[in-house]
């Protein structure tokens, strides 16, 4: 499955530790959540990057007090279907300022990648390689948004009235 | 009406490029039907039972003339001829073909028209008073606020796969012509003690397998703070809704599950972490949205010119005149409502011919606009009572002048078997028969105000839980059935009615619904004692016993 980061096509730097297979030395490494909540403490002293893939139906706020240790936090569309996920990113971004890596795994398609951008996600585990390649073309697709979210993109409304503005303050 | 600026306008045309893109990919084998069955619902295209059809959304039921005659065309280039207005103020097209739709998309938002979230999980068309900013006595248009909420819920980043559909509704009048209390979230204009504007806001409303009448979740939310409010609601529901069964997945049910108090508390707990966010809007941002609603320039006309006095000697006239011309909050104009419910023909249809001729007919008599109601007719908002009578002869000539308006045979049916491939039974011939047996205007007026609402499946798309009698098709042993329900009302004292007896074959329904008519006028206490309000009084035992005594 292909990686994308930065809106570019990329190697994973991040191994994808199993359930019961032994934490290696060092290196980023990805744990489950019930991996990580065995021993937080034990798993946080981690040599490397560490990351937790967080599943959508368990509240976001037990995270909450490791964030600022984590470097990843990959959150999980079962089905693209399921939009749970989303709310868990912004708040994520937006509420808890997480700035490290937020990564979408699951399915992730195409049709999806600008509602995750505008969420707060950077990498992606995409799906299928030729929805990969056509990344930077689909995140381009729109240049209107009308919802205010972490990303910064300008609303229509405010965009609205800078032009508002502008006019006004035209002689 | 709204004029789109180049923004909205760039968004739509963004939205019909990724469209045209997707249905390219899936002709080509790269996206999956299972993949491509939600973007194609997100953008309105439903798989029925002969072909695709296409709803295309009318937000908060405002069309300019200009649009309506390109529905028209589009009605007759890529369907049969005809579209069907819908409950929730959008236009069906049945016959369109895939590989079309991107091009009839195309033409359609050259006029800034969508079919954006007419479908899928997501936040469906935003709907309100067919008589906004026309009624006498608003609070003020709600049509501002539903704009400012269409833009909002539009491609919304978090929101756009929700556990299940999920429906706003507005209404700024004591009357309640948008039933609000049957949607998802329902909001009530009001102002506060300080005459400043903000909303009631109800939430958990909806029909389907498992009706539930809103709660008021909030009496008041201060104007500024209605984004960030609706999108806790949302929030909360994005997470906690449940998604394990799809006819437990609406928010009506986790409403109930937890509870309005507890819902309402984990509400509260969101919005005040996130009220003072970008989601805030200032004055400055409702003017905005403001300023781009323009209204016509009424003259100063007497209440009661010749033209009516004149014409009040004409009984089809006055007949017509009584019945579907309303007061409008301005002096000598008048709120016209077409009849979209002829005898014998299918509710809620129009033809192409029929849509242009309105469409001229707007533009000559009511400032080129017209509105679209959930009851499924059409409406003229801003006629002048001088114009009245020929507009009357212009209408009836093109068949939209049945004098029927809230009468018994103004019905509200969903496409029902003939068209939909979740229906057990039909929908609109039931409706054809009844609009027949109720022909004569004269017994259908001493009936009075009566809705019969028609839904083809538990889906309720026909709104049969809140019809004063509601028709419900089911199937029994492979015939279609029907249940049927009395006392229900979608308005500001909404119910849900209750089962008169048991479910009746097709060939028995309009017996049935004759029978309960007559019962009705056997029971009423005064001529002027509406059927609900009879049902009201008595409950349905008394009902039941004279319909069923013979059955």
């Amino acid at each position: 499955m292909p990686l994308v980061k930065d809106g570019r096509i990329a190697a994973d730097s991040f191994a994808h530790v199993g359930e019961s297979a032994e934490l290696p030395g060092d290196g980023a490494i990805l744990v489950s959540a019930a991996r990580f909540f065995d021993d937080p403490e034990a798993t946080l002293k981690h040599n490397g990057k560490l990351g937790v893939i967080w599943p959508n139906n368990r509240d976001i706020d037990d995270l909450v007090p490791y964030l600022g240790r984590l470097a990843a936090v990959a959150l999980v569309f079962p089905s693209f279907r399921d939009g749970r996920a989303y709310s868990q990113a912004r708040l994520l971004r937006e509420r808890h300022g997480f700035t490290g890596e937020l990564r979408a795994t699951g399915q992730v398609l195409r049709d999806q990648f600008l509602f995750m951008l505008r969420a707060g996600f950077d990498v992606f585990d995409v799906r299928k390689d030729g929805d990969a390649v056509a990344f930077a073309a689909t995140a381009s697709r729109y240049s209107v948004f009308y919802q205010p979210t972490g990303d910064g993109r300008v609303t229509a409304l405010h965009r609205r009235m800078q032009l508002r503005r502008q006019e006004m303050a035209r002689p | 009406m709204y004029a789109y600026d180049e923004i909205d306008r760039t968004l739509i045309d963004e939205r019909v490029s990724e469209f045209r893109d997707q249905v390219k990919r899936r002709l080509s084998g790269e996206l999956t039907e299972d993949e491509f069955k939600m973007l194609r619902l997100q953008n309105g295209v439903y798989l029925q039972l002969h072909a695709y059809m296409l709803r295309v959304a009318i937000p908060y039921g405002t069309l300019s003339s200009k649009q309506l005659r390109v529905l028209a065309r589009i009605a007759r280039r890529y369907d049969r001829g005809y579209g069907h207005f819908t409950t929730r103020q959008n236009i069906q097209f049945n016959w369109i073909k895939l590989a079309e739709l991107p091009d009839a998309l195309a033409e359609l938002a050259e006029v800034d028209i969508h079919a954006m979230q007419t479908s899928g999980n997501n936040m469906r068309n935003v709907t309100s008073d067919q008589w906004a900013g026309v009624a006498p006595g608003e609070v003020e248009d709600p049509r501002i606020w539903s704009e400012i909420l269409r833009q909002h819920t539009t491609l919304h980043p978090e929101f756009s796969f929700l556990p299940r559909k999920f429906k706003i509704a507005i209404t700024a009048s004591a009357h309640d012509r948008a039933a609000i209390k049957v949607h998802d979230i329902g909001l009530r204009l009001r102002k506060n003690a300080e005459g400043e504007t903000g909303f009631e806001v109800l939430v958990g409303g909806g029909l389907g397998r498992t009706p539930f009448i809103a709660r008021t979740i909030k009496p008041f939310v201060h104007g500024r703070d209605i984004l960030s409010y609706v999108e806790a609601i949302l929030r909360v529901y994005n997470q906690y809704g449940r998604r394990d069964n799809i006819y437990k997945a609406r928010i009506k049910i986790l409403v109930h599950e937890l509870g309005i108090e507890v819902f309402a508390r984990e509400v509260e707990d969101e919005w005040r972490q996130m009220r003072g966010s970008a989601l805030m809007l200032d004055d400055s941002m409702i003017e905005e949205i403001r300023s781009r609603f323009f209204y016509p320039a009424y003259e100063k006309l007497p209440h009661m010119p010749d033209e009516l006095k004149k014409a009040a000697h004409d009984p089809h006239f006055e007949a017509w005149r009584r019945n579907s011309v309303f007061t409008h909050k301005v002096q000598g104009y008048s709120i016209a409502t077409l009849s979209l419910k002829p005898v014998g023909g299918p509710p809620g249809d129009a033809t192409a011919d029929q849509m242009e001729a309105i469409a001229d007919l707007a533009e000559k008599y009511s400032f080129g606009e017209i509105r679209v109601g959930h009851e499924q007719n059409l409406v003229l908002p801003h006629v002048a009572r001088r114009d009245l009578p020929a507009l009357w002869k212009a209408l009836d000539k093109i068949g939209v002048a049945t004098p029927n308006v809230n009468l018994v045979s103004d019905i509200i049916a969903c496409p029902g078997l003939d068209y939909c491939s979740l229906a057990n039974a039909r929908s609109i011939p039931i409706a054809q028969e009844l609009t027949r047996r109720f022909a004569d205007h004269d017994t259908a007026n001493l009936i009075g105000r009566l809705h019969i609402n028609i839904s083809g499946c538990i889906n309720a798309c026909g709104h049969h839980h809140v019809g004063h009698i509601g028709i419900l098709g089911v199937e029994k042993n492979d015939e279609e059935f029907y249940q049927i329900t009395i006392g229900g009302r979608a308005d500001e004292e909404a119910r849900i009615g209750a089962l008169i007896g048991p479910a009746v074959p097709y060939g028995e329904v309009a017996d049935v619904i004759e029978d309960i008519v007559e019962a009705y006028l056997a029971l009423r206490v005064r001529p002027d004692e509406l059927f609900v309000d009879t049902v009201k009084r008595l409950g349905v035992e008394p009902f039941r016993e004279r319909v069923y005594a013979t059955r």
